[in-house]
């Protein structure tokens, strides 16, 4: 039909000419319209309290006690359960957050820009490994990790970013692609590419040495820091290509623990939603698939770009690490889900396979005829909260969110 | 029986057995096992072999 294949041609022409730049770190009620005090944003499609899963809960407790609106866990619990807060999506105030997704009024968060459609996007501040809100962490060392990224290391790299002017966050990205990134579950290269470009103006900017020396140490510890920039940069490139009428290209996924979401351009901001899978793959010594909780997060945006399980020629080694296989097969990710993509990106090419450019631009109805679902790799989390991370994996998205989409997008063209 | 007289069945299965195998990969282990030479094309029915749902994606393009 050629209305739908002219409009996934503009939708992936905007996705492709998008230009996401790093411009800011602001606290979220500065930045985020609409953000009160007592309102938490969560990764994923909506979802109330009683049907959150446990780390999701975990993170929420820890958040309220982290904003100051109740003194402990069991109270932030019982407000939570009592409809003391609002819970609201990430995507509908134009952010992102990885698993859990927490943002709150005073979370600092990174502000990217999209120059060539002037749009904005958020992400809060990636926390490092180990015990960590994103995975449902909430004792006393995350919420004081947490203190320490609003008061001291947000406002430090605002400074730099600020002298900068601002950060390429697409030039980053190839250069990652090329030194065996593919930006979900395999940050180190971007991470220390973005360490490279900010340290020198740092040095410039942070009086205070001891303080400069911990803000460096912190992003040159932290292999997943671009993680919580990929994602932005993901939202910022996919939101204008929203609403363009017939247009079956899928421009966000995301998953609470409970519910996997799609949206698609031709609909808007309507939500496919359908049970969201358990990840496959490799745990930490200790635990296996018993411990482990739905897939989560809003990190999925970055397969909506092509990055993630779409790059994962890119990223041999990662296909070791979430128990995908041998590095060998990892080419065969990125082909199979070239058979769902409208196009590639020819500005992130992958050297493995000739420097084909990274499948982008997800078409529903491919996804529906072939079969083929998208893969995401991703980290899994304990099912309990305050555990934290017990194993990486892929999981796939489930086909229940694109029969619903096709179904809506020939409702709206008026075809059955 | 010579060659020549034979019918290509016959000189399909007193040959060395090549196999392309189409669909259900679970066949291809088996085959595997048993040292025949195979290849796996992964396919399936077009979305998934519901009729209305691939009448449904006819008429928008695919």
């Amino acid at each position: 039909m050629k209305l739908i294949e002219d409009a996934n041609k503009e939708a992936v022409k905007r996705i492709l000419e998008g230009e996401p730049r790093l411009i800011d770190i602001l606290p979220a009620r500065e930045v985020l319209k609409g953000l009160k005090e007592k309102m938490i944003l969560h990764a994923g499609p909506p979802i109330t309290w009683d049907r959150m899963c446990g780390p999701m809960r975990g993170a929420v407790a820890g958040a309220i006690v982290f904003e100051g609106w109740a003194p402990d866990l069991k109270a932030a619990e019982q407000l939570a359960a009592s409809g003391g807060v609002e819970f609201h999506p990430n995507h509908h105030f134009g952010a992102v957050g990885p698993m859990t997704g927490m943002t709150t009024v005073s979370m600092p968060l990174f502000v990217v820009e999209n120059a060539k459609f002037k749009n904005r996007t958020y992400c809060a501040i990636n926390e490092g490994l180990g015990k960590v809100m994103r995975f449902g962490g909430n004792d006393e060392s995350v919420l004081n990790r947490l203190r320490w990224l609003r008061d001291v290391f947000g406002p430090q790299l605002a400074k730099a970013i600020r002298a900068l002017g601002s950060i390429d966050l697409k030039s980053i990205t190839a250069r990652g692609l090329s030194m065996g990134d593919e930006l979900h579950q395999r940050n180190l290269a971007c991470s220390s590419v973005f360490l490279r470009e900010v340290a020198p103006t740092m040095a410039r900017v942070v009086e205070d040495k001891e303080q400069l020396a911990e803000c460096l140490a912190f992003i040159a510890k932290n292999d997943q820091f671009f993680l919580n920039l990929a994602m932005p940069m993901g939202k910022a490139m996919t939101d204008p290509a929203k609403g363009i009428k017939g247009s079956t290209v899928v421009t966000a996924m995301c998953r609470n623990g409970t519910d996997f979401g799609i949206r698609v351009s031709g609909t808007g901001d309507q939500w496919f939603t359908a049970p969201v899978e358990m990840p496959e793959g490799l745990y930490f010594p200790g635990y296996s698939e018993k411990d482990a909780n739905p897939d989560m997060g809003d990190s999925a945006i970055v397969e909506t770009i092509g990055l993630g399980g779409f790059a994962m020629a890119a990223a041999p080694a990662v296909a070791g690490f979430v128990g995908a296989g041998a590095p060998s097969a990892a080419a065969n990710f990125t082909r199979s889900m070239s058979e769902i993509a409208v196009g590639q990106n020819p500005e992130w090419t992958i050297a493995a396979m000739d420097f084909a450019g990274v499948p982008t631009g997800i078409d529903v109805r491919l996804v529906v005829e072939t079969g083929i679902v998208p893969l995401i790799n991703t980290g899994i989390a304990h099912k309990e909260p305050g555990v934290g991370q017990v194993g990486a994996g892929v999981v796939k998205a489930p086909m229940g969110c694109f029969t619903q989409a096709v179904r809506a997008i020939a409702k709206e063209l008026g075809v059955s | 029986m010579s060659d020549e007289k034979k019918s290509p069945v016959q000189k399909l299965l007193s040959t060395e057995v090549k196999v392309v195998n189409v669909g259900l990969e679970g066949f291809v282990k088996d085959l595997k096992h048993c040292n025949i030479g195979v290849v796996h094309v992964d396919w399936s029915p077009p979305a998934g072999g519901d009729p209305a749902m691939a009448a449904l994606l006819a008429k928008l393009g695919v």
